[in-house]
């Protein structure tokens, strides 16, 4: 018993409005069929007793008053999910799609469940505070900016910086200490074709297809459909984890492009911009999308989030990242000048943090002397850093002995911690024991924020 | 069933309307327009949703709805609650979670069918009905009592006695009054009587949640409320009644700030809002607290606090509401006698979320988006803090006190300090925290940027300090001329700085490298404090006051062997100088012995240096 309209009151970019003549719920989904055979999908986003407006999530092109049809479904927007989505490619809407070709594939997947794509808040107290150790087989993540099961963990780059390879590493190597198998869930939002189609190879490559579902916004898709493809790969992620206890880590890139198209609504819906054009609930709407990660008491499955941003004129301090920054639990950021000397994966090293660590790691999962040893490399690291500067002063000849010390470990630490191929897996051992061959190069009496115990036993510079 | 009514429910006369408008959380609504006051709570009555009335206009009211409303519908029942949103207070508040309207999350969780999720219109009382307390009478029959006298006390936790207080505005004579005995929240408490209106209490009060509850008078504050942060008991110091900002961008570490107050404070009971943050959070503080025990009494530290969660996915509108809620709660227990702290992380969310309804209702944006009201919506929360001569019976002419100290944080966009709600925040608070990427950068936690933070406080709690202060004859200043000599290190080296960038620090004159030397000293001995190691986390009065003297007298000693000649290389190389740095983890609070010993032995280097200066000199 669906209400069907005929004619179209105005059309604003992606909002249509039609006079109210019956009883619409609040957040319906209606279909809009045009004469050009197109189908699209529209949401109720506001209402009254004279006019209902429409939020369409395709172009809105080719539309026009008279020559559509909008039905009313009276229902919520819900996608169909079960496990016969296993190393399959879905488009925004959850339909399976060709990555080669972009076209819908006719082959309808059973149905498990459908699902209402929005979720609903995880009560806090029904959390359960992550502490388990996911292994990335990267150095300076591992040792530095330990990834945990239930964190949502960004990285923020700049284009023509080498995250997606980051990406498909850390997802091709990521592994629980435990040993249990994990769910990948890639979504790409507004990515073009070549980007799609590396990370398919990759993920080929590396033999786990079986366990990646893939969601793929293309960059030259209706920008309505980048704010869905998001709470599709979350919903789905969210029945795995929740309803089938497994572990599923959510690749989100590229958010920028998300954001762009969250701007682009709100300046068709005439909102009153905040910073930089983007709508006052820039924050709340990621906060909608970050906060569906984490671990509920009672559940074994798990959520882990790692979304790409690229910063826009690589400023940190960009509405985009800093927003960001502000819900997840720490970051890890891309820095060029790194890049440009080689190094990979180039990390700007004092500007990542990874929140979750410090209750994670230690003697029972990782190492008794990770919690020290990466807080001294981290503020030896920032000592190293201003020697440097102080070389363009004094000239290297000017410094100290202690100074002198600094500059060669902040040159091992650089060349053989943080650099490595984007290939090899080192594990937790591999890595710390980098990390203290790096640390040996300063006096031992300098190794303040490490204790003593640990000093003696795992210090191999000379005495 | 209407759980914000408890007493009284059958006389109720319905007044309903009807949904006329949805847009986002905001519903117009006909048919209530003359019935309704500002700020009343109303229910839709098929998804038993609340909203709160925040418009009246001659045709129709505009109402903020407290959750999403996906598939509402146009003309579905409307039903004024005829109240505004008030906190249930009463005993069973310490050691719970709630949503920012007092929804029980625990209880939500283990009573419903939600799966760890929340649901819409879940109708769980606040406080719940079915536990037993153990109610000890203080007053007879016959007695006559006024407001804020207190009725009888509950043993609430091992921390805190719960005071029956009577509520404000009431006061009568005795007529009954239950014996000592179990009785749940809504059993009938006592009743008073006046002039020939007889009335009948129980263990709960209601109160409006932006309406601040009175006291007799303000008083003067001079206590310090001990954080056990070096940087703030020592440089930036706060009172019990105080308000304080901390600003800061992402990374800085203001929840570890916030969540280290909540921990050692020593306040009596502390009420943290997490208003728009993280869910983890507050996953993060429930479960320190129930592992973290108080070393005095052995008991887990969650008996001490209560949480309200608005977390960064949850309903918005009521995000403005959780502010003042935790507020609320935190004025009820001031009421009683208690020193509170009232930690809201963060205010900036607060104030987002007036942003966007004020965007939905189309108002005239003042700056960045920000409502016009902004400033003084922060004022009428920073105020609600202070030291009050409570209300009820002064003790054998003895005046009682309560305090409720506000410390907020700030989440500056791009940690801009001139953005809005921070340079308006500056405005009502008496001390600022200001929070630095640099310093968290470099790794220096807490991130209390000191050329940038002040506090008007150290004047109010010079006396308090001096009265606790530890005697060394080798330096003889307080507490108050130690802060003035670090800060002077502080700025000093600051000034240097700058010289430093151009020569280098090897060819200034050797007193400035000293200065240099000891302001790195002050810096990363004293400043620094790791919040996660377990002698770190927390210092203690004199193991402060300890460890700062350490510092001078090392300044004061060295300063004068460089003006008699002695080499600066000879004073840096003191070996004592490694265990003063090491003594935030290494000595523990009550081990002030350990400090005299760190003194004495850098007394005899000093000597053993002098010495063999000297016999160099001889030959």
């Amino acid at each position: 018993m669906s209400v069907i309209y005929r004619k179209i009151k105005k059309i604003i970019g992606p909002l249509v409005f039609l006079d109210n003549k019956h009883d619409v719920q609040y957040g319906e989904i209606v279909k809009i069929h045009s004469n050009d055979g197109k189908v699209r999908t529209g949401q109720v986003i506001k209402m009254d007793e004279s006019i209902i407006t429409i939020q369409v999530f395709e172009e809105t092109a080719g539309l026009s008053s008279e020559n559509s049809t909008i039905t009313f479904t009276e229902d919520s927007f819900k996608i169909k999910i079960s496990s016969d989505m296993f190393g399959r490619v879905f488009n925004s809407l959850g339909k399976p799609i060709d990555i080669n070709t972009k076209q819908v594939l006719d082959t309808e997947i059973l149905t498990e469940i459908e699902r209402d794509i929005n979720g609903l808040p995880i009560n806090p107290f029904a959390r359960e505070y992550p502490s388990e150790v996911i292994q990335t087989g990267v150095s300076v993540i591992d040792g530095l900016f330990t990834l945990i099961r239930g964190q949502k963990l960004p990285i923020f780059s700049s284009q023509g910086m080498p995250h997606n390879l980051l990406a498909a590493q850390i997802v091709t190597q990521a592994k629980v200490l435990t040993e249990e198998p994990f769910l990948i869930i890639f979504c790409g939002i507004g990515i073009i074709q070549d980007e799609a189609i590396f990370f398919m190879k990759k993920f080929q490559e590396s033999g786990n297809i079986q366990n990646i579902i893939s969601f793929i916004n293309f960059a030259d898709d209706p920008i309505m459909e980048r704010l869905i493809v998001p709470r599709v790969a979350l919903t789905t992620a969210e029945y795995f984890a929740f309803e089938k206890d497994m572990h599923v880590l959510v690749i989100l890139i590229d958010m920028t492009n998300y954001a762009e198209a969250l701007r682009e609504l709100s300046s068709a819906k005439k909102e009153i911009p905040s910073r930089k054009g983007y709508p006052g609930y820039l924050y709340t709407d990621f906060a909608s999308l970050y906060e569906r990660t984490g671990k509920i008491k009672g559940k074994k499955g798990t959520i882990t989030q790692l979304p790409i941003l690229t910063m826009p004129g690589e400023d940190i301090s960009h509405p985009i990242p800093d927003t960001t920054g502000y819900i997840t639990e720490g970051q890890l950021v891309l820095n060029r000048n790194i890049d440009k000397k080689g190094i990979y994966p180039p990390f700007e090293v004092l500007a990542s943090i990874s929140r979750l660590m410090k209750d994670a790691i230690g003697e029972k999962t990782t190492r008794e002397d990770h919690a020290d040893v990466s807080s001294q490399l981290l503020s030896s690291y920032s000592a190293a850093l201003e020697v440097r500067d102080l070389i363009s002063i004094v000239g290297e000849d000017g410094l100290n002995f202690n100074q002198k010390a600094l500059l060669k470990f902040g040159e091992a630490f650089e060349m053989s911690f943080l650099n490595q191929s984007h290939t090899e897996n080192r594990d937790i051992e591999t890595t710390l024991d980098l990390a203290w061959k790096a640390l040996s190069h300063i006096p031992r009496h300098q190794l303040l924020r490490i204790r003593q115990e640990f000093i003696d036993k795992y210090y191999v510079g000379e005495v | 069933m209407n759980i914000y009514k408890i007493m009284n429910e059958s006389e109720e006369k319905i007044i309903s309307g009807y949904i006329s408008s949805i847009n986002g959380s905001l519903i117009k609504i006909k048919g209530l327009e003359d019935q309704v006051r500002l700020n009343d709570l109303v229910k839709e009555s098929n998804h038993k949703i609340l909203g709160e009335v925040i418009q009246i206009y001659s045709d129709h009211v505009i109402a903020k709805v407290f959750e999403n409303t996906f598939n509402l519908k146009l003309n579905e029942e409307i039903i004024s609650l005829q109240e505004p949103l008030s906190m249930e207070l009463g005993p069973g508040l310490l050691g719970q979670i709630f949503d920012g309207i007092q929804r029980p999350l625990e209880a939500t969780f283990l009573e419903s069918d939600s799966r760890g999720f929340l649901k819409r219109g879940v109708d769980i009382p606040s406080l719940s009905r079915k536990k037993k307390w153990i109610f000890k009478p203080l007053r007879k029959v016959n007695e006559r009592v006024n407001m804020g006298y207190v009725i009888g006390t509950i043993q609430e936790t091992q921390f805190i006695e719960h005071k029956i207080m009577v509520p404000i505005g009431v006061s009568g004579k005795i007529t009954y009054i239950a014996e000592e005995g179990e009785y749940s929240i809504i059993d009938e408490i006592y009743r008073l009587k006046r002039g020939n209106d007889e009335k009948t209490f129980n263990m709960i009060q209601k109160w409006p949640i932006t309406k601040n509850r009175p006291y007799k008078e303000r008083s003067y504050p001079q206590e310090p409320l001990i954080t056990g942060m070096r940087a703030i008991d020592l440089l930036f110091p706060i009172v019990k009644g105080g308000t304080v900002a901390v600003p800061g961008g992402f990374g800085t570490g203001k929840t570890v700030i916030q969540q280290s107050l909540a921990k050692w404070c020593n306040a009596d009971v502390i009420v943290f809002v997490g208003c728009g943050e993280r869910g983890n959070e507050i996953a993060d503080v429930l479960k320190q607290f129930s592992e973290i025990t108080d070393p005095k009494t052995g008991r887990s530290l969650l008996e001490r606090i209560v949480i309200i969660a608005n977390t960064s996915n949850m309903p918005v509108s009521a995000r403005e509401a959780s502010i003042f809620s935790g507020v609320t709660i935190g004025e009820y227990y001031r009421d009683m006698g208690y020193d509170v702290a009232v930690l809201a992380d963060s205010t900036s969310r607060w104030a987002e979320s007036l942003r966007e309804i004020s965007g939905l209702l189309e108002e005239m944006p003042a700056e960045e988006g920000y409502p016009a009201y902004l400033p003084s919506k922060i004022s009428s929360f920073y105020e609600r803090a202070g030291v009050v001569n409570i209300y009820g019976e002064d003790d054998a002419g003895k005046k009682n006190y309560g305090s409720l100290t506000i410390i907020g944080s700030v989440s500056p966009p791009s940690g801009d300090f001139s953005e809005p709600v921070t340079s308006t925040t500056k405005r009502f608070v008496q001390a600022f925290w200001a929070l630095d990427a640099n310093l968290a950068y470099s790794k220096h936690y807490p991130a209390i940027n000191w050329l940038k933070s002040y506090s008007k406080y150290p004047e109010f709690v010079s006396d308090w300090w001096y009265e606790r202060d530890i005697y060394w004859p080798e330096i003889d200043i307080d507490w108050y001329e130690c802060r003035n000599q670090i800060n002077n290190i502080l700025s000093q080296e600051n000034e240097l700085k700058n010289v430093v960038q151009l020569v280098g620090e090897e060819n200034l004159p050797k007193n400035q490298q000293f200065i240099l030397f000891i302001a790195r000293l002050v810096r990363n001995s004293f400043l620094i404090q790791n919040a996660f190691d377990l002698t770190d986390c927390f210092t203690g009065i004199k193991k402060l006051i300890g460890q700062v003297k350490l510092i001078l007298l090392l300044f004061n000693e060295g300063k004068q062997l460089l003006n008699r000649g002695y080499l600066i290389e000879d004073i840096k190389d003191l070996k004592i100088i490694n265990e003063i740095l090491r003594i935030g983890r290494s000595v523990s609070n009550d081990d002030f012995k350990a400090l005299e010993r760190i003194k004495k032995k850098l007394i005899n280097e000093i000597e053993s240096l002098k010495l063999l200066h000297g016999v160099f000199k001889k030959k």
